[in-house]
């Protein structure tokens, strides 16, 4: 069964608080990884890394750069 | 004193150690005579003969948030816990970026990571690696996360000499401000090396005290029952600053940085050389570089690590170079040695007794070893005179590298 957006939200929020001390609060959909949260390319792939555990589904370094903000990471779990 | 040259001065201390998580806690161990060393209770202790060592009395997981710590080293993160104290301790000074520098080093940097990523490695593959591994295993890492921090651009640099590395690392920082290159250097040593394997390694080479039953009694400098050093963890970070730059802002000064010493020995990879040649060598420089004669050094806080070979060596190189009259200490008796960590807290130590005038005791120096007739302050902590007053600290390493820093009160 599939997860719904709430769910993934909540377990990247989870990932991120632990890899970043940013609340998950803020890791809200429209939110830009690099713009809105300050997270740099070193936090993504442990962000990436930790997601793939999470949600068993793996992000390959070459669509990485291309999640742009939170709701790219979630589309990309849910396709 | 007075030569025609930029005079370096001591503006703030900073330390995390067996003893407590920051100088004044650590300061008054000392002097109490408290032992930090204790039993290990982890599940490896079985695997190796030394089953003791100083762990830091403060965990950093207890002073660092959490994201900031799981990205460094834990010799990074006593040496980033340390700066902060010792850069707030100096009044957080406004320096420009481009006068600011480090030197923090480390005697063997991030082992710990480097062992427990290849057991990740192993186990689970090279995917499981943090991203960070690389900045954290990097001997220079604890430097330019100091550096990273504080802003600075006059150069950032780990200088590595084994045990000598701290202390190797305040020398080159004096030279920094010296040369012009700089006006205020955050400079010190760290070292994280409590693991199995440092710890099967140096009692592979019969450095160790195996004094199991009684860890708190196993670090006695120049007892005739000294069976090797034990080892502890942590940092010792200080704040140099040209003297113009200091009083210029209205800093308080603790002492001045007056004169740096070092040599080699030339004459083994681990063995001191018997005659203590190389390391009168670098005491002499130091009072030399710093305007001194022997008598005017009142206190020594001595390398002595508690081996048979090393002690009483420097014992008698004291005796030789500097003369029979300094109260004359090791605080590794309390503390244990820090390797790459010692120079830096045994800095802020020596810095410590010439500011509060007093020197604090070497303990468990139950019978002292022949040879030795330098004045050892034992049992009690003693005080030094008023008026104008020296002090040297020593640091030897593995590889032969003398350091000696003569400090003096302003």
């Amino acid at each position: 069964m599939a997860l719904t957006e709430q769910e993934i939200l909540a377990g990247l929020g989870k990932i991120i608080n632990e890899i970043t001390g940013i609340s998950a609060d803020e890791v809200t959909p429209e939110k830009s990884f690099v713009d809105d949260l300050d997270i740099d390319s070193l936090s993504m792939v442990e962000i990436a890394v930790a997601a793939q555990d999470e949600f068993g589904v793996e992000i390959p370094d070459d669509q990485l750069k291309n999640l742009k903000t939170v709701k790219d990471v979630v589309d990309f779990i849910q396709a | 004193m007075s030569k025609d040259r930029v005079r370096v001065v001591v503006t703030g201390l900073g330390a995390t150690t067996p003893l407590g998580g920051d100088v004044a806690s650590s300061w008054s161990a000392l002097l109490e005579g408290r032992s930090g060393i204790r039993a290990l209770t982890e599940d490896w202790v079985d695997t190796v003969p030394v089953k003791f060592a100083g762990v830091v009395a403060v965990d950093p997981a207890e002073v660092l948030p959490r994201p900031e710590a799981r990205r460094l080293d834990r010799s990074e993160q006593f040496a980033l816990i340390a700066a902060r104290q010792a850069w707030q301790d100096a009044g957080a000074p406004e320096v420009p970026a481009e006068r600011l520098g480090v030197c923090v080093s480390s005697g063997i940097g991030g082992i710990g990571t480097t062992l427990s990523a290849y057991d990740t490695f192993k186990e689970k593959g090279w995917q499981r690696l943090s991203p960070f591994t690389v900045p954290m295993l990097m001997p220079n890492g604890p430097a330019a996360w100091v550096g990273l921090e504080l802003g600075a651009m006059a150069g950032v640099h780990a200088t590595v000499s084994a045990c000598a590395s701290g202390a190797e690392a305040i020398g080159y920082a004096m030279e920094m401000i010296r040369s012009g290159r700089a006006d205020v250097v955050v400079a010190g040593g760290t070292e994280a090396a409590i693991h199995p394997l440092n710890m099967a390694a140096f009692a592979a080479a019969r450095a160790m005290s195996t004094r199991n039953d009684e860890p708190e009694r196993a670090s006695r400098p120049w007892d005739r029952d000294r069976d090797g050093f034990v080892l502890g963890e942590g940092a010792g970070i200080v704040v140099l600053e040209s003297y113009e730059h200091a009083v210029a802002r209205g800093a308080r000064i603790y002492a001045e940085a007056a004169g740096l010493g070092m040599s080699a020995d030339s004459h083994h990879i681990t063995q001191p050389e018997p005659e203590g040649r190389g390391v009168m060598m670098a005491m002499t420089q130091a009072l030399t570089d710093a305007g001194l004669t022997g008598r005017d050094v009142v206190h020594v806080n001595a390398h002595a690590t508690s081996t048979p070979a090393g002690d009483v060596i420097e014992a008698q190189a004291i005796q030789k170079s500097i003369g029979s009259h300094p109260l004359v200490t090791s605080t590794k008796s309390m503390t244990g040695h820090l390797l790459g960590g010692a120079g830096g807290i045994e800095s802020v130590f020596t810095i410590k007794a010439l500011a509060e005038r007093v020197v604090p005791p070497t303990i468990n120096v139950d019978d002292l070893d022949d040879g030795v007739e330098v004045d050892i302050v034992r049992a009690k902590p003693r005080e030094l005179p008023q008026g104008q007053i020296a002090a040297v600290n020593n640091s030897f390493g593995f590889g032969g590298h003398n350091v000696a820093v003569a400090f003096t009160t302003v």
